[in-house]
């Protein structure tokens, strides 16, 4: 045991000192603060970039109603049409439209033309096409005599505001709790897969250097193969939590000090450019009118002494299982990458199963197929940190929680025979056979 | 008491033999060659005693008591297939590997220190090992197995790779350290090498152990009472009678009949006129002997 953490140390120590992983752990941050201001600042760039266009409006109604409607500058011009095509970009405008006579009030269609010197965006045309369509409404109220105030009732705002009922009476309730669970489920569920996949790889090469550099039997004439696996897994685990934890900390520090230094971004702004499953959520918040003291209440309203605990165990079983799993194939294989992606595609088809599922729950944390893969022990370190925002039954947890351990304490076992054998195997092409071969030798 | 002691030991994967019933003593303080050919169950056998795999059957006493977890720390192996972490730097691996074999990290760093003073390589505590040459790796590699102090040393092919200036270093290291009284196992095909160190050997071949005992004794039971006999100038005298198996200029290889010693065919010799130079007892070499023994046993 006390090997183990000897091993462990060294594992850890030597892996936080390289230069890549102080690297990394900087520049991530970084990296995702310049994607976070770069993309909010083309976002407004392009919110602000403003298009003029010339009318010759035959109809009247574009010009009587509205003039400018956000972004659309709108100039009228009474030319022929012809005169007006040779002249419109040469005055800076970049669209021409020309909008027929509209005679019938009843009609629900209208065509109307533009040109334009360069190809136009659908985005831009959209616009377009919405500022006439209003233009178009308007004055079709105002000429129908319909009063404005009973037309603007008929406009309801639903907001649903729904009740999950937890275990203990202990509701948490709105939309803003589904929208922060959402964004927190989906936080979690990506991180859970990024970890698994890039930590569990890095326990796998870690053992296959040490076969190449044929230091295996070495090591395991001092330390017991187990523990050398164990102290291998945890240690690079720890250095996986190392970095989160400084993430954790550096990303927000980061955020923070852009948003201060840059006029007219806010944290908002960055945070629906870059966290892509909360952008609707966000987009909504916005519109209502961006309350923080609801989000902050909702944020303390979830049930933390559930989702923190829950979360860490997921974690780390759902670590141990693949990086165990990943430390067999290390110790399996010789040199070849090639002979390793053989064995590693049986490995990553639960882990990319459960992303799957965990993206569907995301949008849908009770479908029975959320269920069974919160609760399925190879995918539920995935789905399950999906759903835990939107208090799931306890039982639930608690039967996936208890078959994930499990399920661990099998891997474990099963990985660290394999690892036992193969760790001084050499020259030799390893089959599926020969791995179930070795869990049995003495 | 012997160091180790390997009774009835058995190990086979799948439906190959690898270790075949083995039973020999490691006599205290000796220098014991274990030999075999390539796949006769040396390496299995080492990986038994180093309790990295188990015995299917038999015991192993290690000073007495019955092989555990704890002798490990009391054991240095150098394997064939041998190795260090390349990006790690000298010091520290060996400090590492001390610690991995139950010594305290100051006690290892002190001990280290002077080990690498006597080897006159103290430049290289901060280096990384991929920046040693391969021969300097391997001392390093030696001195990972030494640095504990082990009361056992297990040596599979350690000058396998080496040129001879390293091999010397390395051969003497081993002989003072065997003067201190700890026991050397040395594992190897390479007949020649245990000759020239070893004092005890087993020999085995496909499993089984075929010949044992101290180097000398074997020896003497294989020779044949053959003898060289030089002489200067040509062989004077009467060679009538004499079972001669090869002659040249000055020397003659003659075989004394059955219950003659040699005393008796000097007499004989000297009783025929020949000056005589030189007169030895020509014994065979242990790759001699083991090639008659494996022959022999084939031929059962």
């Amino acid at each position: 045991m006390n090997k183990m953490w000897i091993v462990f140390r060294r594992e850890y120590l030597v892996r936080v000192r390289k230069r890549t992983f102080i690297i990394a752990t900087i520049l991530v941050p970084l990296a995702i603060a310049a994607l976070g201001v770069g993309s909010a600042m083309i976002s407004m760039m392009g919110a602000k970039a403003e298009k003029r266009i010339l009318v010759k409006d035959d109809s009247g109604i574009l010009e009587n109603v509205k003039h400018d409607k956000g972004s659309l500058q709108f100039a009228f011009a009474s030319d022929s049409l012809e005169q007006l095509k040779e002249t419109y970009a040469h005055d800076g405008y970049d669209l021409l439209l020309y909008i027929p006579p509209f005679p019938d009030l009843k009609a629900r269609s209208h065509g109307v033309t533009y040109y334009a010197a360069e190809k136009p965006s659908i985005t831009f045309l959209g616009r377009v096409e919405w500022a006439v369509g209003e233009a178009f409404r308007e004055h079709k109220i105002d000429a129908s005599q319909i009063d404005r105030a009973l037309y603007d009732s008929f406009e309801t705002d639903i907001n649903l505001e729904s009740t999950t009922i937890g275990v203990g009476g202990d509701s948490s309730s709105g939309k803003m709790a589904s929208i922060l669970g959402t964004l927190l489920g989906a936080i979690m569920g990506v991180l859970m897969y990024m970890v698994i996949l890039i930590y569990g790889q890095m326990v796998m090469r870690s053992v296959m250097e040490e076969k190449i550099s044929r230091i295996a039997e070495v090591m395991i004439s001092s330390v017991k193969p187990f523990h050398l696996m164990l102290g291998k897994i945890l240690g690079v685990g720890a250095v996986g939590l190392t970095q989160l934890a400084i993430w954790m900390v550096l990303i927000p520090v980061v955020m923070t000090v852009i948003t201060l230094f840059i006029p007219g971004m806010d944290a908002s702004a960055m945070s629906s450019a870059s966290v892509q499953p909360g952008m609707e959520a966000m987009q909504q918040m916005e519109e209502q009118g961006f309350d923080i003291n609801a989000v902050i209440n909702e944020f303390f309203h979830l049930n933390w002494l559930v989702i923190i605990p829950s979360f860490v165990i997921f974690f780390l079983g759902g670590y141990f299982i693949y990086a165990s799993l990943f430390a067999a194939i290390g110790s399996a294989v010789d040199e070849d990458l090639g002979e390793a992606q053989q064995f590693m595609l049986p490995v990553m088809l639960p882990v990319i199963l459960a992303f799957i599922i965990a993206m569907s729950s995301i949008e849908n944390p009770n479908s029975s197929i959320a269920v069974f893969g919160s609760i399925f022990p190879l995918t539920s370190p995935i789905v399950m940190p999906t759903r835990l925002p939107f208090d799931p039954p306890i039982w639930h947890i608690l039967l996936s929680l208890l078959l994930l351990v499990l399920t661990m304490l099998f891997f474990v076992w099963l990985s660290a025979r394999i690892y036992r054998v193969g760790i001084l195997m050499y020259g030799k092409k390893v089959t599926f056979r020969e791995l179930g071969r070795w869990l049995f030798y003495r | 008491m012997s160091i180790l002691s390997i009774q009835q030991v058995s190990k086979s994967y799948r439906n190959v033999v690898a270790v075949d019933a083995v039973s020999f003593d490691v006599p205290r303080g000796a220098l014991f060659g274990l030999l075999g050919p390539n796949g006769a169950g040396k390496t299995s056998l080492i990986r038994i005693i180093t309790t990295i795999t188990a015995a299917d059957s038999g015991v192993i006493y290690f000073d007495g008591e019955k092989l555990n977890s704890s002798h490990p720390e009391k054991i240095g192996y150098m394997p064939e297939e041998r190795g260090l972490y390349r990006k790690m730097k000298v010091g520290e691996h060996l400090i590492y590997l001390a610690q991995l074999k139950g010594m305290s990290s100051a006690d290892a760093k002190k001990k280290l220190l002077a080990m690498m003073e006597r080897f006159e390589i103290t430049s290289w505590w901060s280096k990384k090992v991929e920046e040693l040459s391969k021969g300097m790796q391997q001392k390093i590699q030696f001195i990972s197995t030494i640095l504990h102090e082990p009361k056992l040393i297990i040596l599979d092919e350690p000058f396998s790779g080496l040129d001879p200036i390293n091999t010397n270093v390395i051969k003497d290291e081993i002989s003072a350290l065997n003067q201190k009284g700890i026991t050397v196992i040395f594992s190897t095909h390479r007949m020649e090498q245990v000759e020239q160190i070893c004092e005890y050997l087993v020999l085995i071949n496909k499993g089984k152990n075929v010949l044992q005992g101290k180097v000398n004794e074997i020896k003497d039971t294989f020779k044949e009472g053959i003898f060289r006999v030089s002489s200067d100038g040509a062989m004077n005298g009467n060679l009538n009678g004499l079972n001669i198996l090869s002659q040249s200029a000055n020397e003659l290889m003659v075989k004394a009949d059955t219950g003659h010693s040699p005393n008796d065919l000097l007499r004989d010799l000297l009783n025929r006129g020949i000056t005589i130079r030189g007169f030895e007892e020509v014994k065979p070499s242990l790759n001699e002997i083991f090639i008659r023994t494996v022959k022999s046993l084939d031929d059962e």
